[in-house]
């Protein structure tokens, strides 16, 4: 029972955190919402989608997933950060769960995803996003993206506690993130790349929850589909199988790389 | 009853080619006051991080209170407080919020957690500043909210890992009436340090370390015996330099040293400050007029001139204990 009680307080000390500096929570909002503005007006009106209800209704997806693979980014910041200051040490040392100050870090930053993501959701909603599906499903897609954003952000914690410096987290971060994010069907078909490009995109897990998401919205997946591949027929499977393969990499590598850290 | 020992302790780091201990043995009797004095790269702090359960050691055993710190790591926390070199608290979260976190997490419930906070951050004379985040502290500050930390629930063993490197005389002065104060509450501590005056104040007892061994152990005042104690130090005019020799080998019973260009005249004395009036009132007689006197106590280097004929030098920089990587601590 220790463990979750010690896993809550950690938690809580990062919701501290926000209310200490709101800014965080402000700029962590105000960036996906700008990317929602910026690709709706800048390229919805050059891309031709032939989709009702417009691009908007495509994009929202690829927006939601990226944003929550970003979760990968302030994971690997904020432990490195913890790392810096001396602040791993001092939780090591003290008689508590060795998993807490971990667990805590990457369900914080989930919470922080569900305030973000309902900002982004809201925005969504006065730019046309129309998700057709039902209540139900629109939910269980907002799920989808809360796990996928947990799972992502243990590879964070590996990376946080294995990072020599801190300046090199943001840097591999940053490696890892993007082009995971771009090559997708996230902003544009996949059709258009070379073919080693696309067999990739086809698999990236980014692309089975962009496809996963826009089926749960009641969208056909237009975006590089290639018809008959396993991940654009089966994406809702794919992405949770893709889910529990990060866990069960990361989760433990992550929490020996802590119980060892700074060793 | 010994609270701590450590016996042959080895730990090397970058796949053995840096020893940063090497066959350490130490022990710290229970309710007294142990100081590990040496130079940066000795080993003070490996030897905190593997008792304190942060690192095991390659080679070699240790127990805290009897209990082993490899074997039984998680028993030697709940009776262990540990302050590092840098101050390891949350420099959002404000001192009264890290303090009942903490309690928290040593599962004190809240109403106990927010009760020796305030106990704490009162005895610490940081009840001002709870309400303001770490990062407005002055570094001393800081040092005595790490420490008022590691003291939440009462720990049979304190480590101290180089408590007021890096502060100010004002908050050195500050932090040594802290740790005399829980000294007389009767915690048994291992305090490590790079100054021989301030293992003098604290300690009962002080072991000297070089490259990863002790190479003396023993009170201060055997210590200084063998190191030579304090030094008497006179600034002449160049005419009276033959003079002054004289009076001080006589004062002093040894034959004073010169360094001719300093015209500072030299010698060990062993009864202090009586020793310096005397030569005052001689030099008065002979009509010399000294242009700087003053009794100079041992410095970590005079002990390492003592102990193995070179000064201390400095090692490969070990990572301190609370430290993360190498931030050096805010004034």
């Amino acid at each position: 029972m220790s463990a979750v009680t010690d896993t809550y307080i950690i938690t809580r000390r990062q919701l501290q955190l926000l209310t200490r500096v709101p800014e965080v929570l402000i700029f962590s909002t105000i960036q996906p919402i700008m990317f929602v503005l910026l690709f709706r007006y800048v390229f919805g009106g050059s891309i031709q989608t032939g989709q009702p209800g417009g691009y908007v209704q495509l994009l929202m997806p690829g927006i939601f997933v990226q944003t929550v693979a970003f979760t990968l980014a302030g994971t690997a910041s904020g432990l490195a950060e913890d790392m810096k200051k001396g602040l791993i040490d001092r939780f090591r040392s003290l008689p508590i769960s060795q998993s807490a100050l971990v667990v805590g870090r990457t369900l914080g930053d989930s919470l922080l995803n569900i305030v973000v993501l309902t900002a982004m959701g809201l925005t969504g909603l006065l730019v046309g996003w129309r998700p057709s599906s039902g209540i139900g499903n629109v939910l269980l897609g907002f799920l989808f993206l809360l796990g996928f954003g947990y799972a992502l952000s243990w590879i964070g914690a590996f990376v946080g506690l294995s990072a020599k410096d801190f300046r090199v987290v943001q840097n591999v971060s940053f490696l890892v993130t993007f082009p995971l994010t771009f090559l997708s069907n996230e902003f544009a078909t996949t059709t258009g790349m070379p073919r080693a490009l696309q067999y990739f995109a086809e698999w990236n897990p980014v692309s089975t929850m962009v496809a996963a998401c826009r089926e749960l919205f009641g969208l056909e997946n237009k975006f590089g589909a290639t018809a008959g591949s396993f991940p654009s027929e089966h994406p809702l499977v794919t992405s949770l199988f893709y889910m529990v393969l990060i866990m069960a990499i990361f989760v433990p590598l992550s929490l020996r790389k802590y119980r060892k850290a700074a060793g | 009853m010994k609270s701590v020992i450590a016996e042959a302790l080895v730990k090397t780091y970058d796949k053995g080619n840096v020893k940063a201990l090497d066959n350490l043995n130490l022990d710290v009797e229970e309710g007294t006051v142990l100081g590990v004095l040496g130079p940066n790269g000795a080993g003070k702090t490996t030897t905190v991080r593997i008792l304190s359960t942060l690192l095991r050691p390659d080679s070699g055993r240790a127990t805290v209170a009897g209990i082993d710190v490899i074997k039984n790591p998680d028993k030697v926390r709940e009776i262990i407080g540990l302050s590092g070199q840098y101050a390891a608290v949350d420099e959002i979260l404000t001192g009264y919020d890290n303090l009942v976190m903490f309690g928290q997490l040593y599962h004190l419930g809240k109403k106990q957690s927010i009760a020796r906070a305030n106990e704490l951050l009162e005895r610490f004379s940081l009840t001002d500043a709870a309400k303001r985040p770490i990062k407005n502290y002055s570094g001393g500050m800081r040092r005595r909210l790490d420490l008022a930390a590691s003291l939440i629930v009462k720990p049979k063993v304190l480590f101290l890992d180089e408590p007021t490197t890096g502060l100010d005389p004002r908050g050195r002065q500050e932090m040594w009436g802290v740790i005399q104060e829980l000294v007389k509450g009767g915690v048994t501590l291992l305090l490590t340090t790079q100054y021989l005056e301030e293992a003098d104040q604290l300690a009962d007892e002080i072991a000297v370390i070089d490259t990863g061994k002790v190479i003396a152990r023993g009170t201060s005042d055997a210590l200084k015996k063998q190191v030579g104690g304090e030094r008497l130090e006179v600034v002449v005019d160049q005419q009276h330099v033959a003079k002054t020799v004289e009076i001080v080998s006589e004062v002093s019973g040894h034959a004073a040293t010169v360094d001719e260009g300093l015209r500072l005249i030299m010698a060990p004395v062993s009864t202090g400050s009586a020793a310096l009036v005397e030569v005052l009132r001689s030099l008065d007689n002979a009509g010399i007029h000294a242009l700087d006197i003053g009794l100079k106590r041992p410095s970590l280097d005079d002990v390492f001139l003592a102990l193995t004929g070179h000064v201390a030098e400095e090692h490969k920089e070990e990572e301190p204990v609370l430290s993360g990587r190498g931030r050096k601590a805010k004034k």
